[in-house]
């Protein structure tokens, strides 16, 4: 019988390996005469434990992890000859940190081969497409509507809402563009998916072709990320191939297209304005809205741009329904959000979760503290445009109002976890630098106040006129939240102010005085 | 690492119009030349304004505001190391000190026998396994100053 064995093929366990332990593993079943088919999946997103292998036995699939080449024998002997191995984590399915997920999004990310469009189908693939041509294009919008999904890029805007304004514009021509930029630091669930899942990502743009109209889509992925820009031209190839791309596709009467554009090391093209500039073939620069996409987007045409998460998630409502996803949740943040922990956490990687749960739980008990032992000190939600939170607001639960009643964002989803050797102010420079760096120049805040500001955080550290000088950093936020355009302007000051505001001392304040009571 | 050919405006010609046909096409010429000539030569720029039928000054533009696009050659390899926050939480930024005490040249520079060129990048989506960094495309995670080291050593620089 043939022994199978997954191991992941994703960038972040290539990063640490997995192409060598698959290797490994290869030699070592043929020096033992051992029949073995080694499955390159995507990961499960437990990124501590990766390289993390996994045989199938009759009990389902067992795990090990974090794997070496030099592991590869004793993971035969261990699943050939039942011998115990320190690796092992026992059956996938009940490692704590999996079971408690709730994965609609990534039910099938790190289970299926994503370079094999039957093992797709074979798990519960196009069953959203097939509903979506069994509801028709109004019925799908309503469905999506009614399932309260939020645009997962960043800014929470209800996505069915978005289709339903494509679908009533007026045009010959229009556009599905899938926003693969992931450029937030601290977030990798983009990737994930369109590495571990890629059809997924297929399926939701064309439900979203059908449901507006359009023939033609663009999926425009980052230059950094050269593993899924292979896994999803694979895809489109292979959906092509099996008639769910073109003319008369999946055998309805609709046709569509899909095509990967690849960027070029703009974080500002993840703007959505600025993407579409981007994929016309011109500068980066944001665009003055009105007119918006949905009405003028690529090429003038009426354009639905999302998230990948977003996209990848329709088929997974239409399939089960929309009530199913609206279920879960809090107040207006409905369904479930795929977490990332990441930076220095011990346990750091892809948790998809309802939303409610709160930070303090996602950091402490779910990602297990900091990787270096030490205490956490400050994390910073929804990525370089977002706030830092001190441990005095780890109640805060994870949903789009409730962090903004903070003044801060969740975004993508990214939780960057860093402990008591984080030097606060250094990382108000950064946001004010990275600003510097990545903006697109349209407006004078943005493209120079970010320069002043990296000028200002610098004197208030050498103690130059300290109390002025916050005076003119709070200043200058205040002219990039009000005078720019975007949000790399506008939200720039959420990092450099909380910094500011909780954490005082890293900008040569007197320590905090201990409260009376304590 | 990858072969480059040198720059020939007989070859751009031929990329240019191998692309030129397609929607929104400058982006994927340029990532075509890059792929091909391992920069975009100023003299590709009057050619590509050709085909497509836009002014010198905007191809210009459009090379010079994103980063990826290089005016000059690299060197023989590149290394990118990840300077955005998660890494930076995870001891990068003493990671980048280490690589430009080692090849004695600052980040975002090629060493002056022209080996390496040491570049900032700002996030790989490997943020759960920082400090990170890509080496001639290839990816490594969970890097410490000793795994830099032998990474250099086996690329040969
Ligand atoms: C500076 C900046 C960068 C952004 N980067 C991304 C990104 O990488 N990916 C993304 O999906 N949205 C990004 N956004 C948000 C997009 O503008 C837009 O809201 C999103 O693509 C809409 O899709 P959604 O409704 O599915 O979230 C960014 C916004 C700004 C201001
Ligand atoms: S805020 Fe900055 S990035 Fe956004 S449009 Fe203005 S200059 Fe461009
Ligand atoms: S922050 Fe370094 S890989 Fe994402």
């Amino acid at each position: 019988m043939t022994l199978k064995v997954f191991v992941p093929r994703d960038a972040g366990a290539e990063a640490v390996g997995a192409g060598d332990v698959a290797a490994a593993l290869a030699a070592a079943a043929y020096r033992r005469g051992v029949d073995i088919e080694i499955v390159r999946t995507g990961s499960r997103g437990l990124y501590w434990l990766e390289p993390l292998v996994e045989a199938e036995t009759s009990e389902g699939r067992v795990a090990f992890g974090p794997a070496t080449p030099v592991d590869a024998d004793g993971i035969l002997d261990a699943v050939v000859g039942g011998v115990g191995h320190p690796l092992t984590l026992g059956p996938v399915e009940s490692i704590p940190w999996l079971k408690r997920q709730t994965r609609l999004t990534f039910a099938r990310c790190g289970i299926v081969d994503p370079r094999s469009i039957g093992d797709y189908g074979r798990h519960g693939g196009w069953q959203g497409l097939s509903r979506a041509l069994a509801l028709g294009p109004a019925g799908t919008i309503e469905e999506v509507v009614q399932s309260g999904l939020r645009g997962r890029g960043g800014a929470g805007f209800p996505t069915g809402i978005k289709w339903r304004t494509v679908a009533a514009a007026p045009g010959p021509k229009k556009y599905i563009v899938c926003n693969a930029d992931e450029g937030d630091s601290g977030t990798f669930a983009d990737r994930m998916i369109m590495e571990g899942d890629p059809f997924m990502v297929i399926e939701g743009m064309i439900i979203a072709g059908i449901a507006v109209g359009a023939a033609q889509g663009y999926v425009y992925i980052r230059s950094e990320y050269p593993h899924a820009i292979a896994a999803m031209q694979a895809a489109i190839e292979a959906a092509r191939h099996a008639g769910y791309l073109g003319e008369g596709m999946a055998e309805s009467a609709h046709a569509f297209d899909l095509e990967v554009r690849v960027g070029a090391g703009a974080y500002v093209c993840g703007e959505e304005t600025s993407l579409l500039e981007s994929l016309e073939g011109k500068r980066g620069v944001v665009r003055a809205k009105p007119p918006l996409p949905a009405h003028k987007g690529l090429f003038g045409r009426p354009t639905v741009i999302n998230n990948v998460i977003s996209l990848a998630t329709v088929p997974a409502i239409l399939a089960d329904g929309a009530e199913r996803y609206r279920d879960l949740g809090m107040g207006r943040s409905r369904g479930t959000m795929p977490i990332q922990l990441a930076g220095n956490v011990m346990q750091g990687g892809l948790f998809e979760t309802a939303f409610g749960v709160t930070l303090g739980e996602l950091v402490d008990d779910i990602g297990g503290g900091t990787f270096t032992g030490r205490p956490v000190r400050a994390v910073q939600v929804g990525g370089p445009l977002g706030a830092y939170f001190p441990r005095a607001l780890f109640d805060t639960p994870f949903d789009y109002e409730a962090f903004a009643a903070r003044d801060g964002l969740i975004g993508h989803g990214g939780v960057v976890v860093f402990d008591d050797s984080v030097d606060m102010a250094r990382q108000a420079r950064f946001a004010m630098e990275f600003c510097a760096i990545e903006s697109c120049g349209k407006c004078t805040p943005c493209r120079i106040g970010s320069t002043r500001g990296v000028e200002t955080i610098d004197r208030i550290v050498r103690g130059e006129g300290r109390d002025e000088q916050i005076a003119v950093l709070t200043d200058l936020c205040n002219t990039l939240k009000f005078g720019s355009l975007c949000a790399l302007g506008g939200f720039t000051p959420y990092p450099v102010m909380s910094a500011l505001t909780h954490f005082p001392e890293d900008f040569g304040a007197a320590p905090e005085r201990l409260d009376a009571a304590e | 690492m990858p072969a480059f050919t040198p720059w020939s405006a007989e070859r751009a010609t031929e990329i240019i119009a191998s692309e030129a046909g397609r929607e929104g096409a400058l982006l994927p010429i340029l990532h075509a030349l890059q792929a091909a000539f391992g920069y975009i030569d100023r003299a590709a720029e009057p050619l590509i304004a050709d085909a497509l039928n836009l002014s010198r000054a905007e191809v210009h533009g459009v090379v010079t505001f994103y980063h990826d696009f290089r005016s000059e050659p690299a060197g023989k390899h590149v290394l990118r190391l990840c300077r955005a926050e998660a890494c930076q939480a995870a001891g990068g930024d003493a990671l980048v000190d280490h690589a430009e005490r080692r090849l004695g040249t600052p980040i975002g520079t090629t060493t002056p026998g022209g080996d390496v060129t040491l570049e900032a990048v700002y996030c790989l989506g490997l943020c759960a396994l920082g400090p990170s960094a890509m080496l001639d495309g290839r990816v490594v995670a969970r890097l410490d100053a000793a795994g830099l080291d032998a990474l250099l050593d086996e690329a040969g620089p």
